[in-house]
């Protein structure tokens, strides 16, 4: 690519040139090129923090880039807030709804450029404009409803109308099918078709590749903070999408012996769990853990793994079907009582659930554990024993500053998790439930806790391991259950699979299914 | 690190001290910029308070409900609650022990007493543990409930020292409690005296400072504060420490007013609490939640205002001491926000 500004890009709607963004510590985009053909609907895949939406952010003017160029049109254009993107004719969708619930609809769509007359909201011309759009792109809503009546799908309609009413030629949908049931999705694309019959151009990100294949013209896909590939989509399938998407090399190898499997320890029936707004995240799911294995659950984030890991730690209620630890059913067990019973939890968020950041870390080590006799008689606290035991442990687990009056706080990412491990190994337990163990920490730190983990299943601990990092999933898991939507997708080992079908399975292929095309 | 260790370690006391020193020194210049002289001023100030044995006596009187209303709001902190309703338990509190010593004339002092203390509380206490109950069940913010239960606490007073416990003569008070239900008098001077109250405040010094540092209910009540997530994960049941922090926070407020009732009036009084419930507010942000930095910020509070009269008998304006107390007041909170942004740079720092 020569240094030229005579490049001629008006056949592209959008083209991203060269952008680069850099958050603390991460290259989010590296040198990323998008290219946008006028009137086709796009798609930008990727797993989670390749840089998706760090990109959109950037051609909507939330995020700046540190370097690149953005052409609208065959125009260079600078974009520097979302104003300039509406002047430029792009809309954005994001997956967390911009929506006022107590306002209705019409209000919602018209806010912050009302029609008026003299100082006064004309509601009828609002509504007129509305209805208008509604039917030009087949997008039926009822103009008077309050948006927190309405379901999801209807909801995203709204948005989608929003960004038309600002005459939006350019939209972005960031995940727009996370939060919508199948029908709602079917919905969705048959909208989506009418905007693209409508001249309207798509950028549409997903990771589910099915949706790929279903409507979009072409494809960018992105890993790490970098474009792997640009297809067509007719030229492509799924297979080589996952391959572009995850089938990197895995860089991290633990040495781990064969497992020595031994009794059932946990499990889970026909589980039903749901997420914070009441829809169903985890559905019906049936498995089991046993002592001395790791069991590794794949997938990509939200598909009902947090509200898994919570309803087995009991954080969370189960809504139907049961789990059963040791043998007893332990459904609607307290997290008190199951840590109690040999349960122990390496939670996702260290910061929220792991530790309490304004405690020393004395204090952090006994978490969950303050009422043992080891650590308290009676109602007084053992301060010198519990000063011992942590003191211990800081020398066992290498904990840095070894300190243990130092705040939770104080300590960097990779020795808080350290004190979580340090404190859940500690206390014996017979199973242990593991979510994200090596989030945002370096390598060092990365070999120390997947190290400890395996040495807790050599030990006979049956291990439930949640991550969003293949690689990890790839290097300790002894079995892999692959969950898509809440449900599992496919049962699998290390030895007998590929990142390729696993990265399938993520995106919503059912393991039998992709057996069959094989044979 | 070890000089960061040292830093967090200390600060608890450098900070109200450089807070007091910095909040004369302002103060001394607004009395420049009005023509008065501060030494003279702090001169007056500091004999008021200590100079003479009625001086002392009458600060020790004043310092012995604003311990325990410190001790009562800083304990509600430490379990993450904001507990404006200190005055309203403190009145029930107050009610309670009356009622209870009016009718001990027949009794000895070593069961009067004693009996008196543990209504008191426990007035306070169940008074403040609705609070609490309506947060855990109902999630109601507890600094509504609070204040709102403080109105109701008022008017309950009013009305039964007005109708069916009221002292004949239509004043709007109470009967006297027995005699075997006084506190001790440990010095007298003039109109003024000391009760054993003092004894009961500062003993409360301890026992919550062992209640917070070295028991599982201490451990229990503060990972709730700092950390409700991390206390359900660790198995800690925030509803019953939600309930139990109010009612202890309770039951020092309520200990307040009866301290008020043994020591100083023998009866309910309307104005017995005074703004002594919110004055825990201020003492608990000077003493840093520490039970022992509560009890020397209530002498604080309690000496610049005993000081203030002297003062203004030296000509100079007694409000002052206002300034000062809110000076102190700022310079407490905003460190609080220096920590906090101080905190987020290393955050920050972490991350990259």
């Amino acid at each position: 690519m020569g240094k030229t500004d005579k490049k001629d890009y008006s056949e592209y709607a959008v083209v991203m040139e060269k952008i680069v963004k850099r958050f603390p510590g991460v290259l989010a985009n590296d040198h990323v090129d998008l290219f946008v053909k006028k009137g086709e609907i796009h798609a930008i895949v990727g797993e989670n923090g390749a840089g998706k939406t760090t990109l959109m952010n950037q051609l909507y003017g939330l995020l700046n880039s540190d370097s690149g160029k953005i052409y609208i049109n065959g125009e260079e254009v600078k974009i520097k807030n979302p104003n300039d993107a509406i002047k430029a004719k792009i809309g954005m969708v994001h997956q967390h709804f911009m929506l006022v619930d107590r306002l209705s609809v019409v209000e919602n769509i018209v806010l912050g450029m009302e029609p008026v007359y003299g100082p006064f909201f004309a509601r009828d011309k609002a509504r007129k404009q509305i209805s208008e759009l509604s039917q030009k792109f087949g997008l039926f809503v009822e103009p008077d409803a309050i948006i927190e009546d309405l379901p999801v799908g209807i909801q995203q309609r709204v948005e989608i109308i929003k960004v038309l009413y600002r005459g939006a030629e350019i939209l972005i949908l960031d995940e727009p099918t996370a939060v919508l049931t199948p029908q709602e999705t079917d919905e969705l694309f048959k909208i989506l078709g009418a905007l693209k019959a409508q001249g309207k151009t798509i950028i549409f990100i997903t990771h589910k590749l099915h949706e790929v294949m279903a409507i979009t013209d072409s494809v960018t896909v992105m890993q790490l903070g970098k474009v792997t590939g640009v297809v067509k989509t007719s030229d492509t399938n799924p297979r080589a999408l996952a391959r572009m998407m995850v089938g990197r090399e895995v860089l991290l190898r633990v040495e781990k012996g064969e497992a020595k499997i031994g009794k059932k320890i946990l499990r889970v029936e026909n589980l039903h769990v749901n997420e914070n707004r009441g829809l169903e995240a985890v559905k019906g799911l049936d498995f089991s853990v046993n002592q001395g294995e790791i069991v590794g659950i794949a997938g990509v984030a939200g598909n009902g793994q947090t509200e898994l890991i919570e309803a087995i730690t009991g954080l969370r209620k189960v809504e139907e079907g049961q789990v059963i630890f040791k043998g007893i059913d332990a459904t609607n067990f307290s997290p008190k009582r199951r840590r109690d019973m040999g349960m122990g939890h390496i939670p996702e968020d260290r910061l929220k659930h792991g530790l309490v950041a304004a405690f020393p870390l004395y204090y952090n080590f006994i978490l969950g554990k303050h009422d043992d006799p080891r650590f308290c008689d009676g109602e007084f606290l053992k301060i010198s024993d519990i000063k011992k035991f942590s003191n211990a442990l800081v020398k066992r687990f290498d904990v840095r500053p070894p300190l243990i009056n130092l705040l939770g706080a104080n300590l960097s990412g990779g020795n808080q998790q350290k004190v979580i491990v340090a404190r859940e190994f500690s206390f014996n337990p017979d199973f242990m439930a593991i979510s994200q163990p090596t989030r945002g920490l370096d390598i060092g730190a990365i070999e120390f806790i997947h190290k400890s983990i395996i040495s807790m299943r050599d030990q006979g601990v049956g291990v439930l391991l949640v991550s969003m990092e293949l690689e990890e999933i790839f290097s300790l898991s002894d079995r892999i259950l692959v969950m898509y939507e809440g449900q599992i997708m496919g049962e699998v080992t290390p030895q007998e699979t590929t990142t390729e079908e696993v990265g399938l399975m993520m995106a919503g292929h059912k393991l039998e299914d992709l057996r069959a095309q094989e044979a | 690190m070890n000089g960061l260790k040292k830093f967090y370690m200390n600060d608890k006391i450098v900070v109200p001290v450089f807070a007091v020193i910095t909040s004369l020194f302002i103060a001394a210049i607004v009395m420049i910029m009005i023509g008065k002289n501060p030494l003279m001023a702090y001169g007056a100030l500091i004999f008021g308070a200590f100079g003479t044995k009625g001086a002392l006596i009458n600060n020790l009187m004043k310092t012995t409900p604003l311990i325990l209303t410190g001790l009562s709001v800083g304990l509600g902190f430490r379990a993450g609650l904001f507990n404006i309703g200190a005055n309203g338990q403190l009145i029930i509190g107050a009610l309670l022990s009356t009622y209870v010593g009016s009718k001990m004339i027949a009794y000895p002092f070593y069961l009067s007493i004693p009996l008196m203390l543990v209504t008191g509380m426990i007035g306070g206490a169940l008074w403040a543990a609705i609070a609490g109950w309506l947060k855990v069940a109902r999630g109601a913010h507890e600094v509504i409930t609070t204040i709102m239960l403080n109105y109701i606490a008022v008017f309950i007073a009013n009305y039964v020292v007005n109708g069916p416990f009221q002292a004949p003569g239509g004043v709007p008070k109470s009967p006297e409690i027995a005699y075997s239900a006084r506190l001790p008098i440990l010095a007298t001077s003039g109109a003024t005296w000391l009760s054993a109250g003092i004894f009961v405040a500062l003993a409360a010094v301890v026992v919550v400072y062992i209640l917070v540092e070295k028991t599982k209910l201490g451990y229990e009540v503060k990972a709730v504060g700092f950390n409700p997530y991390a206390a359900e994960y660790g198995g800690i049941s925030i509803g019953k420490n939600v309930v139990m922090a109010m009612a202890i926070s309770g039951a020092l407020a309520g200990l307040a007013g009866t301290m008020q009732v043994m020591g100083v009036y023998y009866r309910y009084l309307g104005a017995l609490g005074g703004s002594m419930g919110f004055d825990g507010i201020t003492i608990a942000l000077i003493g840093q939640n520490d039970p022992i930095g509560i009890a020397f910020a209530a002498f604080l509070i309690s000496s610049i205002r005993a000081g203030s009269n002297q003062m203004q008998i030296a000509g100079v304006s007694k409000n002052i001491v206002i300034i000062i107390q809110g000076i102190i007041i700022f310079l407490v909170a905003a460190n609080r926000l220096v920590k906090t942004f101080m905190f987020w740079k290393r955050k920050e720092v972490e991350g990259a």
